[in-house]
């Protein structure tokens, strides 16, 4: 075989390779079997199973949820399947002080444990944005208006523990 | 032509990448849920645009080495400095987007689709400018590291479409429905201006893989009185 015959060879068969390695992480269904969370209905349709282990759990702050013991530095707040009422929803109790973004309504990936108490114990609260950004509207401070929020949700459940 | 190589594009780059970046920080507004930190978009997003271009151009140039099959050394080197450009790039978007990760996730760094495809990226374009160091015969050193490259790109749409493909805590690909305008026009000057740079960098770079390849290759033709042993020894050890 000529060395041009012999390169010509190899290059087809490294994109033929490539071609199925790709074909099969796109199409092969491997995000079922590594999902990088489970949402609040999967971690509670795994029943027992849930319980003890390590996972991430992921979902949106429900409204309204949020309680923060400034003395006692202790979060607890209920993550969602997503914004609207009445969906599947976990009790998370953090230790941790929550990233500036951290709303109601807006996404986040716990990582710890949960247990038979029905509580979510995170040791790491990671906020998610979404794709878009947009300007502050007519008289919002984005800076001013941040501190407001932790101003509030401070005052607003000082001393109050879990629902 | 050469004078506006070496000095004229750089100077555009810079200039433009400046003016991206000062209507990034000056002239645009800060986002409203974000504030001031979004504007590090404006460095982190042209980054990552500018490491997937380099690696595509690696790409295209180790599979056109490799149907060519005439040992085009020009071919070779492109691939070569496109990596080592792609890398670098690619290394900083790293870095930048820890940055804004921290304040705005609460981590520098977690193990979601987006991020473990960009490691990876990284780590496969390093052991493919390893490879090169490693392999001294410039025939089989080109031939090896085209598979790798082309393996390596597996990776490239990976890297792209985890975001949509898998749950992530990146955020999926933004477009100018999702940003507003004032964001926009900062993020493709800023892009522009980044291109610039990166064409020059390769164009660099290029040059002086293509003026090593020459010589390693010609070292016979250089040594016109040496016997023929010696020769073949010569371009062996080249």
């Amino acid at each position: 075989m000529t060395p041009v015959a012999r390169n010509r060879l190899i290059a087809l068969g490294a994109l033929l390779v490539a071609g199925v390695g790709l074909g099969f992480v796109a199409f092969g269904n491997i995000g079922e079997n590594l999902v990088y969370y489970w949402s609040p209905a999967e971690m509670l349709a795994q029943g027992d199973k849930a319980y003890g282990a390590t996972i991430r759990l992921g979902g949106v702050v429900q409204p309204g949820s949020i309680q923060w013991n400034a003395e006692h530095t202790t979060l607890h707040f209920r993550v969602a399947n997503d914004a609207k009422e009445g969906t599947a929803s976990v009790l998370v109790r953090s230790t941790e002080t929550p990233p500036q973004m951290f709303r109601d309504k807006i996404g986040v990936v716990v990582e710890g444990t949960y247990d038979k108490s029905g509580v979510f114990s995170s040791n790491r609260l990671m906020v998610n944005h979404s794709n878009e950004y947009r300007a502050p509207k007519e008289g919002e401070d984005p800076n001013k208006w941040r501190e407001t929020l932790t101003d509030g949700t401070t005052t607003a459940s000082t001393g109050t523990g879990a629902r | 032509m050469n004078k506006l190589i070496k000095w004229g594009l750089p100077l555009a780059g810079l200039g433009v990448l400046a003016a991206g970046w000062w209507l990034g920080l000056a002239w645009a507004p800060p986002d409203r849920e974000m504030g001031d930190v979004q504007r590090i978009m404006y460095v982190h997003v042209p980054l990552q645009w500018m490491a997937m271009v380099a690696m595509l151009l690696n790409f295209v140039a180790a599979v056109s080495y490799l149907l060519r099959g005439n040992a085009s050394w020009k071919l070779d080197s492109t691939a070569e400095s496109a990596a080592e450009v792609g890398l670098l790039l690619g290394t900083l978007g790293m870095v930048t987007g820890a940055i804004w990760g921290r304040p705005t996730w609460g981590v520098y760094w977690s193990w979601d689709p987006r991020l473990t495809s960009e490691a990876i990226m990284l780590v496969t374009y390093t052991g493919y400018l390893v490879l090169r160091r490693f392999v001294e015969d410039p025939d089989k050193r080109a031939t090896w590291s085209a598979v790798v490259a082309i393996l390596g790109a597996i990776n490239l749409p990976i890297v792209w479409f985890s975001v949509r493909w898998w749950r992530s805590l990146h955020q999926v690909q933004s477009s100018p429905k999702t940003v507003d305008p004032q964001m926009v026009l900062p993020l493709r000057v800023s892009a522009i201006g980044l291109l610039l740079i990166t064409i020059f960098f390769l164009i660099t770079r290029y040059r002086l893989a293509l003026a090593e390849r020459q010589a390693e290759v010609a070292l016979p033709d250089a040594l016109p009185e040496a016997s023929g042993s010696v020769v073949s020894n010569a371009h062996k050890v080249a």
